[in-house]
């Protein structure tokens, strides 16, 4: 008997996966070549699975800017802003984003994680409730843990099911903190705003929104779905991510609260962790400016995803419900779904693998990820490795004839 | 307000329903134990008892909760204190 003996049942769940190949969980790089290639077993492998939305984790000039970091300003800050300070890197970052959602104020946390462990679990206290969608990253739900709100969860992306969640606590005082996300990070789908937002003013609750998948990706400036729906004014605090479509790692919020600073002195993911590297910083200064100076990028990661999504769809595959940079293949079962991840990674191509309980109605998934990076060669060669597989292991018909037929 | 053995009943009912549906369930099963529904599963099952009993159920007191019986017995006080 050992403290671990209470993971038997995940460790026998592993070895299952484990045993089907490769080990999903622990998949090895030998190099990065690139935002959209990597060496893996040996062999050069598409990547498509990396959320590296916008392909700039070797953008020349964030690279020369982190390196210029790094000799002037060190390594690391060893430690936290509260007790070993601001340097100007991070408080011009924050000045950046604030500017670059035209809100007051702004937050950087080190981690995109940690934004959401520190703003749900410290705007929302005991007597408030956090009302979150069911399909919320687990950074959401670990927030909610963290705090002491009382958290309720309500139907995926139904504004109705949220308003009636709402109306049960009309005679309980409290705040009301609504939680959704921009884009969904298992099937690439989108929250309806807009109706969101109404039920939000109806009840009079605040709003976040979680940009993690969606800054840089969505919206006019790249400023996500809340810049796309055109509600603005009605989101209260904007979460989101240096990790994905920036390149780096951490993560922000958002707000045009009037004291929004006071978090700084009460949020505690953020007051007892060390504030991010100077190279990071750089770097991601370096990266917001592109997101800004070239509406480009998006659109060839808009084109690349529709490449993609359209050539798998039209092969037969269930896809999510729109066009996105997450394009998630639905598999008929756990076992399927690890047999065709393995025999992709043998064709040259890395996506993820997503297994339940990580995923909506308990669906088994190759989640891709598509970036401005890809080739049109890379995506068109990935799509034909996944129709290859998909017609071997039976996911889709033999060819389009037979389909005609069965119809 | 339904007393706290109906409620009891109710719940019964609403397991036979589910795709995991086992036969013979009783005050005394245990929720996650017995039935073999995981935490996600067990959560989706609370969202149809809310709207079921029109209450909420916060996610921290579904900490406690071992059997029907338990369950049952949270949602009377949630009801009991809505309407007091």
């Amino acid at each position: 008997m050992t403290i671990l003996d209470k993971f038997k049942p995940l460790q026998a769940a592993y070895e299952t996966v484990r045993a089907a190949g490769k080990d999903p969980f622990s998949v090895r790089f030998d190099e990065v070549l690139s935002p959209s290639e990597a060496v893996m077993n040996g062999r050069r492998t598409i990547l498509l699975g990396t959320n590296n939305y916008l392909g700039l984790t070797f953008d020349r000039a964030a690279i020369e800017a982190a390196a210029d970091a790094v000799r002037r300003a060190g390594t690391g800050t060893t430690g936290s802003r509260i007790a070993n300070g601001t340097y100007g890197g991070h408080a011009d970052l924050e000045r950046r984003l604030a500017d670059f959602y035209g809100c007051s104020s702004a937050m950087v946390f080190s981690t995109g994680y940690q934004a959401n462990l520190g703003i749900l679990s410290t705007v929302a206290g005991r007597g408030d409730h956090i009302l979150i969608d069911a399909d919320s990253h687990a950074s959401i739900y670990d927030g909610c843990r963290l705090g002491q709100a009382e958290v309720i969860r309500f139907r995926h992306n139904d504004p109705d099911d949220l308003a009636r969640r709402l109306r049960r606590l009309k005679d309980t005082p409290g705040n009301r903190l609504i939680v959704v996300e921009g884009i969904y990070s298992m099937l690439g789908d989108t929250a309806p705003l807009a109706e969101i937002a109404e039920v939000k003013r109806e009840w009079g609750a605040h709003l976040l929104v979680d940009e993690a998948h969606s800054l840089g990706v969505l919206g006019d400036h790249g400023r996500g779905l809340v810049e796309e729906a055109g509600i603005e004014d009605d989101v209260d605090f904007i979460v989101g991510t240096f990790s994905k479509s920036l390149g780096a790692v951490g993560g922000f919020c958002v707000s045009n609260l009037p004291d929004f600073d006071i978090l700084r002195i009460a949020c505690r993911p953020y007051m007892f962790t060390a504030s991010l590297p100077p190279a990071v910083i750089a770097s991601v200064i370096r990266s917001l400016g592109r997101v800004e100076e070239e509406p480009g990028l998006r659109r060839k990661l808009q084109d690349n995803a529709s490449r993609l999504y359209h050539t798998l769809k039209d092969a037969g595959f269930q896809l999510g419900p729109r066009t996105s940079p997450i394009v998630s293949i639905r598999m008929p079962s756990i076992t399927v779904a690890i047999t065709f991840w393995n025999a992709l990674l043998d064709a040259g191509v890395y996506l993820n693998l997503a297994l339940p309980p990580a995923t909506p109605d308990n669906a088994s998934l190759l989640r891709s990820s598509v970036s401005a990076a890809h080739s049109p060669a890379q995506l068109d060669a990935a799509a034909e490795a996944i129709i290859r597989i998909g017609r071997s292991l039976d996911v889709i018909p033999e060819t389009r004839c037979l389909e005609m037929a069965v119809r | 307000m339904p007393q706290t053995n109906e409620i009891a009943d109710v719940i019964i009912d609403m397991i036979g329903a589910l795709p995991q549906a086992k036969r013979g369930v009783t005050p005394e099963t245990n929720i996650v134990r017995d039935l073999g529904l995981d935490s996600l599963a067990v959560m989706n099952f609370v969202m149809t008892l809310e709207d079921r009993f029109d209450v909420s159920i916060p996610m921290d007191r579904l900490v406690g909760i071992e059997t029907v019986a338990d369950l049952a017995a949270t949602l009377s006080n949630l009801m009991g204190a809505e309407r007091a």
